[in-house]
């Protein structure tokens, strides 16, 4: 699907992702679900829930950023979390937005410090296209195109509902 | 007066002393802390944030746990680490530290770890680093004479916050040798900065140094008295190396009235946690039962305080 509505329903899109991480992952062995803070944790916890995976796990990937040397430390790094055995797991990185791929490059470098795993897929809410790097998600629920200076952001209200705004840098 | 510790943006640029650094950067500091508590736990205990950068442990004044910690807090950023150990002389003060440091930043060092008996030496250092603007060398203090050790001020801190949760209703005792003590100094700025109500100070006459009312502390000279009800005991060693002059009659005389035992440690709060910055003297300011006991947590100071200075020196390595 594409967008160009500057509102997309952001749990019309989660359900479509569901649907197809439903479709591709059903009956994977091993399998575990690890969410990038903060959106793409919101959404793992979802996907687990609904696919009964209790391996799950949580990354901040503010330690292996790429741009630690220009803008320092993020003012809110979360304590990452993966209570499971990673070696020969199959996991499922989520993040909310897919756009240059530096946040997967992180994540990806972080889960290999916690052992080997069998395999790793992405699944992403959103890609907004502007790949610096060759990552691809194998699960994505719409492609929005948005100029660099605006920015999407996933929402969680206190009843769980996820919503999208675009802001404007 | 100069505040070399933070540059324009309000950033930390140099960690000399917790005495008037801001409570939100003391709370952010405390907080990366936690995030890095889970590196050690994993298969690669590293990451890689300060892959690149060169760490300068310089110790003018042996310590061997606080070296350490360092060491490895810098290992575990992937920093590359070296050890240079100046044995205090009288000739190391004034232009030669300087020269020291200026050879070394030629080496492109990024960071300097600094111990050193005199009071103020870090200062001098970070001062000029800036005032030679060498901005983007950073100085972390690992005890500077008897004024500030704030890494060791800071790990307290992540103790007592991840065994007590919430500093707002506590009461803190320090007690023994306050006078020599630059842990203490530390602990108290922290205390205070972050709003803990009470905080007493317990000790000796002779080993109180005058004005500690003025920081915010109530002072006992009868432990019995300042350790009812208290939540957190934070004992100091009872530093022989620096003792000069006959502060006391003897060890055995100093345990007597100021070394913590079970009977003492009943005054406190049931849950009340016990801390030391080691290394101990078991049998002068702390009984063995009470360091081994149950509401010791000596140990776990120390594995956090890998976390907090991997936090600080890749908050400065950031700014």
């Amino acid at each position: 699907m594409t967008m160009t509505d500057p509102k997309p329903d952001a749990e019309a899109l989660y359900a479509q992702l569901a649907q197809q991480v439903q479709a591709g992952l059903a009956g994977t062995a091993k399998l575990a679900i690890v969410g990038i803070y903060s959106g793409g944790a919101w959404l793992a916890d979802r996907l687990a829930a609904l696919m009964g995976v209790t391996d799950i796990g949580y990354i901040d990937v503010s330690f292996y950023r790429d741009d630690y040397a220009k803008k320092g430390l993020h003012a809110e790094v979360k304590p990452s979390r993966v209570p499971f055995d990673v070696q020969g797991a199959t996991i499922l990185l989520v993040d909310d937005v897919l756009y240059t791929g530096r946040t997967t490059r992180a994540a990806i470098n972080t889960l290999f410090d916690y052992g080997r795993p069998a395999k790793i897929m992405l699944a992403a809410l959103v890609d907004r296209g502007g790949r610096q790097l060759p990552v691809a998600a194998d699960f994505v629920a719409c492609d929005i195109a948005l100029p660099p200076n605006q920015q999407l952001v996933l929402h969680r209200a206190d009843d769980g509902r996820l919503s999208l705004t675009v802001d404007h840098a | 007066m100069l505040n070399p510790q933070l540059n324009k943006h309000g950033e930390l640029q140099h960690l000399l002393t917790i005495d008037g650094l801001p409570r939100a950067i003391v709370t952010r500091i405390l907080d990366t802390a936690s995030s890095f508590v889970g590196v050690s736990d994993r298969e690669v205990k590293k990451v890689p944030l300060m892959r690149g950068k060169s760490v300068f442990n310089l110790f003018f004044e042996n310590s061997t746990r606080t070296r350490t910690t360092f060491e490895i807090a810098s290992k575990r950023l992937s920093a590359d680490v070296i050890n240079l150990n100046i044995s205090a002389s009288s000739a190391s003060k004034g232009e030669s530290l300087l020269d020291t440091i200026d050879n070394l930043a030629a080496m492109h060092a990024d960071m300097f770890v600094v111990r050193h008996a005199q009071s103020g030496a870090p200062y001098l250092i970070a001062k000029h680093l800036i005032d030679t603007r060498q901005s983007h060398v950073h100085v972390v203090n690992a005890g500077d004479g008897r004024h500030a050790h704030p890494t060791q001020g800071l790990l307290d801190m992540y103790t007592i916050r991840h065994y007590k949760k919430d500093f707002s209703n506590l009461t803190v005792a320090v007690v023994g040798d306050i006078l020599h003590s630059r842990v203490a100094r530390s602990d108290i700025h922290g205390l205070t900065t972050l709003g803990v109500p009470e905080v007493r100070a317990i000790g000796p006459r002779t080993l109180l140094p005058s004005g500690l009312e003025h920081m915010g502390v109530r002072v006992f000279t009868d432990m019995n008295e300042g350790l009812k009800g208290v939540d957190v005991i934070i004992m100091l060693r009872l530093q022989n190396e620096r003792m000069s002059g006959a502060l006391l009659p003897s060890a055995q005389e100093y345990f007597k009235s100021y070394g913590l035992t079970p009977e003492r440690l009943a005054l406190a709060k049931p849950d009340a946690i016990v801390m030391h910055p080691g290394p101990m003297n078991r049998g002068v300011e702390i009984d063995s039962a009470v360091a081994d006991g149950a509401q010791a947590v000596i140990l776990p100071q120390v594995t956090f305080g890998i976390a907090v200075r991997m936090a600080v020196m890749s908050m400065l390595a950031g700014s």
